[in-house]
């Protein structure tokens, strides 16, 4: 995707600048150059594909256009040519020129009925690829991005950023085709009907320039600040109204009011500032138009007046001036959408434009059939470019090996978790799977052979059945069900209202922390990977709970690695091998039994945990 | 289906009349109102300066012009180039005073209808927020009310003055050409009828489109908040063939909306135009029988083609309010949604709070519980329907100062126990009473000072550090020592090692932190906001065994003399306890000391004890089910 927007000779920046700069308005001007370019180049990417479509739409809002531009001459000609020949009893001159009349209307309307149809498929079309090349995006680029770039900031693209662009279509990106078109057509008309009036049209256009390019510098700088102010107040509301509950209970209605209402009240003074732009813009170019048509009845009128212009060609030429102008103040309108798009567009490309840092394998080495061999070469890793978490480690974990890590909040259990999954990848060394490279695997062989169960179970919108299935979209009912059996999960939900059936976001669907675990544990055994991380996936289980699961866990890790990260030493039992671990580093090694008889940390964690049961 | 949202199915799109629902919009508009009003003169005032620009060109024609070349008198010519300079002038005032006072109030007319609902929805019980997906509430905030700004802005104004400009230019029309206007006027018969029969068929699809994209914007939230899920399982592309999908279908809807659209464009256009073509031959035969200058001729075509625009605009015009009163009514949904846990009239007020929770037959149905759908929705409902209920008469006592763990099977209603204290929810029946007064006797602002609350999974702002922490704690105690006491229970001296401290910002828009260090620093919130009762929803879950030690001990020691009501799964959290209360099947089958109850129920032994041996445990289940 960014191939196709890096465009040719995009010597600008020689990296991207992403979001980088996104709450930035007053951008330098190599930097405000860069993001125009690069949202006009997505507009265009995004309208090429409609290109032919959008030609059509072109011919069709001419033709409408030229039936109704025509209405005037055929206007004129009735009164010059037909009533005179109408009084010497010639009726058929007023016939055709009638007839004409009627066809210009039927026509003007079929036109423009045409016009509205496929204008909508062009701008329905765009807006489509637009909102899929997004959310795609999003789900391309890795979890360090998200980590900073915030769910509401995302919605906020997704949505008032996606609503300008629409604006904009639906204004008619095409009548700003159109709309030339007509002009060039009244004036041309005009010039051939009577070239003198023509001139004083001619002239007229300088200062409509003039005009639209101040319009242009200032509004620029308006509509950024739209999107960010926008953006800001969509973030705002999408964090309090998923976080109710804590707003709620520790009564910050009050202050969130005061908070919401400024950025509300920066949104609406932003608003404000371009709706009075628009003020001076639209009434500006109006005027041009009216003196124009004054200055073109003075000197038609003067003409007719020494008998060098007919009546009706008078008449007909101050219609067309009239007429002339009338687009303009509609494509102002236009011109006024696309300067807001255009702003969003920059939001929308730079979102684009992000490089996920996990990226996929070129060319992928095959692995249909992994065993589960991890292996960790001179690995160094370190989040961003921060401090280092895991220094220097090296690791081998045969297939089918059980391995529990252990360690104090911090030690780097969670990090190495989220290596083997490659939700970051590391810095330096490698982490094999099966002997690969994690980096030289595609994205379907690594997803398949790794799963990785985090601690927040996060539930879809969806039946728990849709849940569940998400570990493996084409399992059939009877393996869900197993599935739901074998971690302990089946009982409750048969109890629910629906069964498997439940929506859980709707009407009795409420399931606690705990069912929430069961059913991302019935996902990971549905997905039956080679290798299954557990990062802390038991920690809201009550105790029969955590039994049953565990039961489950020797069968189900009986021919598969895995790795348990789990505060409960019980799940420990089962592990072949225990970790510890201590600022990045494995301090222990060894089969439980082995540890708990020596005196090490896991003996003295243990005897605790030991002491803690009843 | 997966990662796809749908709106709340209890959802009928109520058909309310246009004029009701603009009449609900008065309170909102009322200050705006004289400014709009004067807009709408000014438009008029524009529309008309318009419409008489012709009319100085049919006196030119039929005064100065007509004939008089040769006597080459001028004046009258710049009489008229005056009038029509004059009258263009007039417009472009009109023009600018137009938006100068319309678009200031409407942008103020929206601030207030986006604050309001903001404030409505965080006063709105949690039960409402559980049953309204994000994007849908969104898109009521932001679309909608960017909607009907514009449609205040521009619509309802254009509205205005197009009909009065297209009735003043048929006026003209009649005056200047008698029956030729007449014959014009009949042409309004058809387009009347074709209005009405579009605007009802539009409008539903307008609804649908609105509601859809609410939906699409759901299912974006829901794919960024789910991200990690994703991810574990590279679902990303079934995540987007669903979202395609979705968003497939609002461009289908956007279609449908198209092409009604285009069918009545079609007629909007044709229908006078062709009204238009038989004037022009009956026009002509008028002149011809002198019943009709030239001039008046040229006059009466000049204005329709002044007011043909207008007729034009008045589809799309027609389109755009049918799109806003859409609007109005999915905004007053959510503001009509009433608050069915809102503050009593009289409030009590307690002086001195000892901090006594009692339970009193508390029986509690979520409000969206089944089996609703049974009841045919024309028939009345009995006050009290038969309804799946979570809490099936709880009797429990909680005494001032004393630590109480709840303790239960998961989904035995623990969590719905503790949530009904701040009141995040209202028992269905039954009471929850502090020191003797039922809570709901008590604003919920005085209430939750008294009580606060940490859950298991914790919610943290965009904020610093310090914010998050202090969130709810009173004015005189939000010193720094407040806040190192606070983190120092909680056990949360990570915080330090923070690039800065504990001015570093957290939360989605800052620095990721682990489930564990989450939790501690909810701990550490409710800690900060010195209640009286303190109810920690299983707070300690992703804490190491040390870690939950530590602050174990620590909270027995600063919170001896504050009333703990704590959610607990393990026997650690339990030691925390002077007595434990076992929850089963909805009610309260046992109280006493850990011990006690460890010799005496058999459910609690199976809930807590992981040393019971396997026969037990299985026969034990064998009893729950």
């Amino acid at each position: 995707m960014s191939k196709m927007m890096g465009g040719p000779g995009a010597a600008v920046a020689a990296r991207p600048l992403g979001v980088g700069d996104e709450e930035n308005i007053n951008l330098d001007r190599d930097t405000s150059k860069a993001v125009r370019r690069r949202s006009r180049q997505l507009l265009l990417s995004l309208l090429r594909p409609e290109r032919t479509k959008f030609w059509a739409t072109v011919v069709l809002v001419v033709v409408a256009q030229a039936s109704r531009v025509a209405g005037p001459a055929i206007i004129a000609m009735a009164i010059d040519r037909g009533v005179p020949a109408a009084q010497q009893e010639d009726w058929t001159t007023v016939g055709v020129i009638g007839g004409a009349y009627l066809l210009a209307a039927i026509l003007a309307g079929a036109a423009s009925a045409a016009f509205i149809r496929l204008a909508a498929r062009v701008s329905q079309a765009v807006l489509l690829d637009l909102r899929q090349r997004v959310f795609a995006q999003t789900q391309r680029l890795s979890l360090e991005f998200h980590e900073k770039y915030t769910s509401g900031r995302i919605i906020a693209r997704q949505t008032s950023d996606l609503e300008a662009l629409r604006e904009l279509l639906d204004n008619g990106i095409t009548s700003l085709a159109s709309g030339m078109l007509f002009m060039l057509f009244t004036g041309l008309s005009l010039f051939l009907l009577d070239w003198r009036a023509g001139m004083v049209l001619a002239v007229a256009v300088v200062p409509v320039f003039l005009v639209v390019r101040w319009f242009a510098t200032r509004s620029r700088v308006l509509y950024r600040e739209s999107r960010v102010a926008s953006a800001r107040m969509i973030v705002n509301f999408v964090e309090n109204m998923t976080g109710m509950r804590a707003v709620q209970a520790f009564r910050r209605e009050e202050s969130n009011n005061e908070h919401f209402s400024e950025l509300a009240e920066d949104y609406r003074r932003n608003n404000m500032k371009s709706f009075n732009l628009n003020g001076i813009f639209d009434p500006a170019l109006q005027l041009i138009g009216n003196l124009t048509v004054a200055i073109a009845l003075a000197v038609g009128g003067y003409r007719v007046l020494h008998g060098d212009l007919e009546v009706g060609v008078l008449v007909a030429t101050l219609l067309y001036t009239k007429r002339f102008f009338q687009p303009v103040q509609q494509m102002a309108g236009v011109y006024n959408s696309f300067q807001s798009a255009t702003a969003a567009l920059e939001k929308i490309s730079g979102l684009l434009e992000e490089q996920p840092t996990v990226r996929n394998a070129e060319d992928p080495t095959p692995l249909p059939h992994a065993s589960g061999d991890l292996l960790f070469e001179n690995v160094t890793f370190g989040y961003g470019s921060g401090e280092v978490v895991l220094p220097q480690l090296d690791l081998h974990v045969p297939a089918g090996q059980t391995v529990a890590l252990v360690g104090a909040t911090g030690a780097g259990k969670s990090t190495l978790a989220k290596l083997i999954a490659r939700f970051y990848d590391v810095t330096e060394g490698s982490v094999r799977l099966d002997g690969v490279d994690l980096r030289d695997l595609s994205r379907q062989d690594l997803r398949r052979a790794i799963v990785m169960v985090t601690q927040e179970a996060y539930l879809f919108s969806g039946t728990v059945r849709d849940n569940i299935a998400l570990g493996r979209p084409d399992a059939d009912d009877e393996e869900i069900v197993t599935a739901a059996q074998a971690v302990g999960a089946h009982e409750f939900i048969l109890n629910l209202p629906d069964g498997y059936d439940t929506d859980v976001n709707k009407r009795g669907g409420r399931v606690s922390a705990g069912q929430r675990q069961l059913i991302s544990f019935a996902r990971a055994f549905l997905a039956d990977p080679a290798v299954l991380i557990l990062d802390e996936a038991t920690s809201s289980l009550d105790i029969p709970g955590e039994r049953l699961v565990q039961r489950g866990l020797e069968s189900l890790l009986h021919d598969r690695t895995a790795l348990i990260i789990a505060h409960r030493l019980s799940t420990v039992a089962i592990a072949d091998r225990v970790l510890v671990m201590s600022d990045g580093r494995v301090v222990e090694d060894g089969t439980p039994d082995e540890l708990i008889a020596g005196n090490g940390r896991f003996s003295a964690l243990h005897a605790a945990w030991r002491d803690s049961l009843v | 289906m997966l990662v796809s949202a749908t709106a709340p199915a209890q959802r009928k799109p109520a058909d309310t009349s246009t004029v009701a629902t603009l009449l609900r919009l008065l309170p909102f508009v009322r200050p705006a109102l004289p400014r709009i009003s004067i807009g709408m003169l000014c438009a008029l005032g524009a529309g008309l300066c318009a419409l008489a620009i012709p009319q100085v060109l049919e006196s030119l024609v039929d005064g100065p012009l007509a004939g008089a070349a040769t006597s080459g008198d001028t004046r009258g010519l710049w009489l008229a180039v005056g009038a029509v300079l004059g009258l263009g002038l007039l417009e472009v005032f009109f023009v600018f005073l137009r938006r100068r006072m319309i678009l200031t109030p409407t942008t103020y007319v929206e601030w207030g209808m986006r604050t309001t609902l903001f404030k409505h929805l965080q006063d709105l019980p949690l039960a409402f927020h559980d049953q309204w997906p994000g994007g849908q509430l969104l898109s009521r905030a932001m679309t909608d009310l960017n909607m009907l700004r514009r449609w205040m802005a521009f619509g309802i104004v254009m509205l205005v003055v197009n009909f009065a400009t297209v009735g003043v230019g048929i006026a003209l029309m009649i005056r200047t050409a008698g029956p030729l206007g007449w014959v014009y006027l009949l042409g309004a018969i058809p387009m009347a009828i074709l209005s009405f029969r579009f605007s009802r068929r539009f409008r539903r699809i307008a609804r649908m489109s609105q509601d859809q994209a609410g939906d699409l914007a759901t299912t974006v939230e829901e794919s960024v908040h789910g991200i990690r899920v994703l991810k574990a399982y590279g679902r990303g592309p079934e995540a987007y063939k669903n979202f395609a999908s979705q968003a497939g279908e609002l461009r289908n809807t956007e279609m449908t909306k198209a092409r009604q659209m285009s069918a009545f464009t079609f007629s909007i256009i044709s229908i006078p135009e062709c009204v238009l073509g038989a004037c022009v031959f009956w026009g002509v035969w008028l002149v011809t029988q002198g019943d009709l200058t030239i001039g008046a001729l040229g006059a009466f075509f000049a204005t329709a083609a002044v007011i043909n625009g207008p007729v034009e605009q008045l589809g799309q015009l027609l389109s755009m309010s049918l799109t806003a009163k859409t609007s109005v009514d999915r905004y007053f949904e959510v503001l009509d949604s009433e608050n069915t846990v809102a503050d009593p009239q009289k409030p009590v007020r307690l002086e001195e709070v000892r901090g006594e929770v009692r339970f009193e037959a508390v029986r509690f149905h979520y409000p969206d519980a089944p089996p609703i759908d049974l009841v045919p929705a024309h028939t009345h409902v009995p006050h009290e329907a038969p309804r799946e209920e979570v809490l099936t008469g709880v009797d429990l006592t909680v005494r001032p100062g004393e630590t109480m763990a709840l303790v239960g099977l998961t989904g035995s209603g623990k969590t719905t126990m503790a949530a009904l204290v701040p009141r995040l929810f209202d028992v269905t029946s039954g009471a929850v009473l502090l020191d003797g007064v039922d809570i709901r006797a008590m604003t919920r602002e005085h209430l939750r000072t008294q009580v606060a609350i940490a859950f298991e999974d914790a919610t943290l702002f965009s904020a610093s550090v310090r914010e998050n922490v202090l969130l709810g704690a009173p004015p005189q105690a939000r010193t720094e020592a407040d806040l190192q006491r606070a983190l120092d229970i909680a056990q949360a001296g990570f915080v330090h090692k923070l690039p800065f401290g504990v001015d570093t910002t957290i939360g989605e828009e800052g620095m990721s932190l682990s489930g564990g260090q989450r939790q501690r620093l909810a701990l550490a919130r409710a800690i900060a906001a010195r209640p009286r009762v303190l109810v920690l929803d299983d707070p300690l879950s992703a804490l190491d065994v040390e870690t939950e030690e530590r602050v174990t001990v620590r909270l027995r020691e600063e919170l001896s003399d504050t009333t703990v009501l704590v959610v607990a799964h393990r026997p650690s959290t339990v030691a925390l306890a002077d007595r434990v209360a076992v929850l089963q099947e909805g009610r309260v089958t046992g109280v006493g000391t850990h011990s006690e109850l460890l010799v005496s129920h058999l459910h609690y032994r199976f809930v807590i004890s992981s040393l019971i041996e396997d026969e037990e445990f299985d026969r034990a289940r064998g009893v729950r089910v």
